[in-house]
């Protein structure tokens, strides 16, 4: 009989210090992702073809990721881990307690599918970014933060050349602050949030001097390129027909209410705006794992409620790249344990687990203060279209709970069509449910991804599947 | 300072694929989009109900409103898909099925 084996799903920092610590310890691992190289979206690479030879430059970090890319090279060229790349996975399917195939489409273009088997399985899927709807947020050139910053790192690429970057939430310092150090024109950091509210959470933060200074570090990048920071602001409304012209901010009042006497607009021809971050969570929803809230629950070793499905990062929880290294470093070992049949002793990660525990208290605390402004949606017109896909207008959502009654997600999309376009919601799902006046509730998927039927119709058909080929 | 000149890139040669017939120049290993951006360009896509341009948005292949045409296939996202010479990309209308 073969040495136990697990599946990563995901190459970002979670996955990865999973996948180490349990290829360190026995385990056959494959990891699976859907990039063509690892490092997911902190450690998102530029292609090999651009030739970058001081990639970090746009990097944080950057010796943690080399400690990641190195261990991962050493355990793929010993064999003890399975690098696929280019698998977009769109289903885990339990065939017993530990019998897992995992189901994914070979990228770019997502028809051909491979299966890989496991005996237990990582989600460590992690998030992506969550947008609040205003008028105008649709035109080309208004983009999300962590796109803008996607795009940068991995094709070398800029979204134009002035940009302002706002909402609310950690990520848009590094956002702002690499787009200018790589050229662009940062013409204001607009967030919605109080600063004001920090020192009240201060024995939080206190418990992370690193992160304190890490702030501080982009805050002197920002003065450098003289980027002017517009806190307690907010964009009312992006301007332009064809593309992205000016952005309208304002001042909030206290009560989180936009100030009429305080808008001014600026002249840029890109927005990157993003309000927080939200777990992806629909494989670990398929395989029957609770959910609370929008976060995957875990145990104390990573365990989700399905045994055999551990969870890691940032779809237990938003909480940056030192949590989710935390994370994956105890599931890894948890589940190397598990696997060989005996019980871990958690004294083993003893030190993850006070990392885990303060960056979870940080972060609680960082998630109170960036909350989007109370009463966004007010600004939200009736002729803004808040689900992109299905280009449904504020308007429709607030009749379809006027008139018809509708007071949940799930009724304003069966009466609208909101979320039910190609990317199911998950772009349109926070803000239909503010224009709603109703709960936001994760997206029940049965598929993380879009699935030809073909593929759908003969999934699982093969009884004995052929080794997939190593790459 | 360019992000190509911030991360000292010396990228493989340049190649050419087309924009509605177009000639743009790309880099090996860059996206559609990226090579996009870089030519100036912010929206290849009209919607299907009301013909509004679109362009990139999430950039991590989670919103699908980057989609374009690419070789004659359809809904393809901008921000995944890789160039490759001669590539001939084409602005989407409508569901991309109507031409």
């Amino acid at each position: 009989m073969s040495e136990p084996t697990l599946a990563v799903i995901g190459a970002g920092p979670a996955g990865l210090a999973a996948g180490l610590a349990a290829a360190a310890r026995g385990i056959h691992v494959t990891l699976i992702d859907s990039a063509t190289e690892a490092g997911g979206q902190f450690y998102r690479q530029p292609a090999p073809g651009l030739g970058a030879r001081r990639p970090q430059a746009l990097h944080h970090q950057w010796r943690t990721w080399e400690r990641l890319r190195d261990g991962l090279r050493s355990h793929v060229q010993a064999g003890r881990v399975r690098h696929l790349t280019d698998h977009h996975v769109w289903f885990v399917e339990r065939r017993g307690a530990a019998d897992f195939t995992v189901h994914a489409l070979l990228g770019p273009e997502e028809e051909e599918p491979a299966e890989v088997r496991a005996d237990a399985v990582l989600l460590a899927t992690g998030g992506y970014e969550k947008v609040l709807p205003f008028p105008g947020w649709t035109l080309p050139g208004v983009v999300t933060a962590g796109g803008a910053q996607a795009m940068l790192k991995g094709g070398l690429v800029l979204p134009g050349r002035t940009v302002v970057v706002a909402g609310t939430g950690p990520l848009l310092l590094p956002v702002a602050a690499g787009l200018a150090i790589a050229g662009a024109t940062v013409a204001a950091l607009v967030d919605s949030a109080d600063p004001g509210a920090f020192p009240r959470r201060s024995r939080a933060l206190a418990a992370q001097p690193g992160k304190v200074a890490e702030a501080a570090r982009y805050a002197g990048r920002l003065a450098r390129h003289r980027v002017r920071g517009l806190l307690h602001h907010t964009v009312v409304e992006a301007h332009g027909t064809e593309r992205l012209e000016a952005v309208t901010v304002a001042a909030l009042d206290r009560g989180g209410r936009v100030r009429p006497d305080t808008r001014r607009r600026l002249v840029c021809d890109t927005l990157a705006v993003g309000h927080g971050m939200l777990p992806h969570t629909d494989l670990a929803d398929a395989l029957g794992c609770r959910v609370d809230g929008s976060d995957v629950y875990v145990d104390e070793e990573q365990r989700t409620d399905v045994p055999g499905v551990w969870a890691a990062g940032e779809t237990t929880g938003i909480g940056g790249s030192a949590l989710a290294l935390a994370e994956g470093h105890i599931a890894g070992r948890s589940i190397a344990a598990r696997l060989a049949g005996q019980e871990p002793d958690p004294s083993g990660w003893a030190a993850a687990a006070r990392a885990r525990e303060k960056l979870r208290a940080f972060f609680a605390a960082v998630d109170a203060v960036y909350a989007p402004p109370a009463h966004w949606a007010e600004q939200v017109t009736d002729e803004t279209v808040v689900c992109r896909c299905e280009e449904v207008p504020a308007g429709s959502v607030r009749a379809a709970v006027r008139e018809l009654g509708a007071g949940d997600l799930r009724t304003v999309k069966l009466l609208t069509r909101a979320g039910m376009g190609w990317c199911q919601g998950r772009m349109c799902g926070p803000g239909v449910a503010g224009v709603a006046g109703c709960a936001e509730t994760a997206g029940r998927r049965p598929f993380a991804r879009p699935v030809p039927l073909g593929v759908l119709a003969r999934a699982g058909e093969h009884g004995d599947l052929p080794e997939e080929r190593d790459q | 300072m360019n992000p190509l000149r911030l991360v000292r890139a010396e990228p493989g040669p340049a190649f050419t694929v087309t924009l509605d017939g177009r000639e743009i120049e790309a880099l090996p290993g860059q996206t559609v989009a990226a090579a996009l951006w870089t030519a100036g360009v912010t929206s290849w896509r009209g919607t299907r109900g009301e013909a509004r341009p679109r362009g990139l948005f999430c950039g991590i292949g989670v919103c699908f409103d980057c989609l374009v045409t690419v070789n004659d296939r359809p809904n393809q996202r901008a921000c995944l898909l890789p160039l490759h010479p001669g590539d001939a990309i084409r602005t989407q209308e409508g569901t991309g099925h109507d031409e």
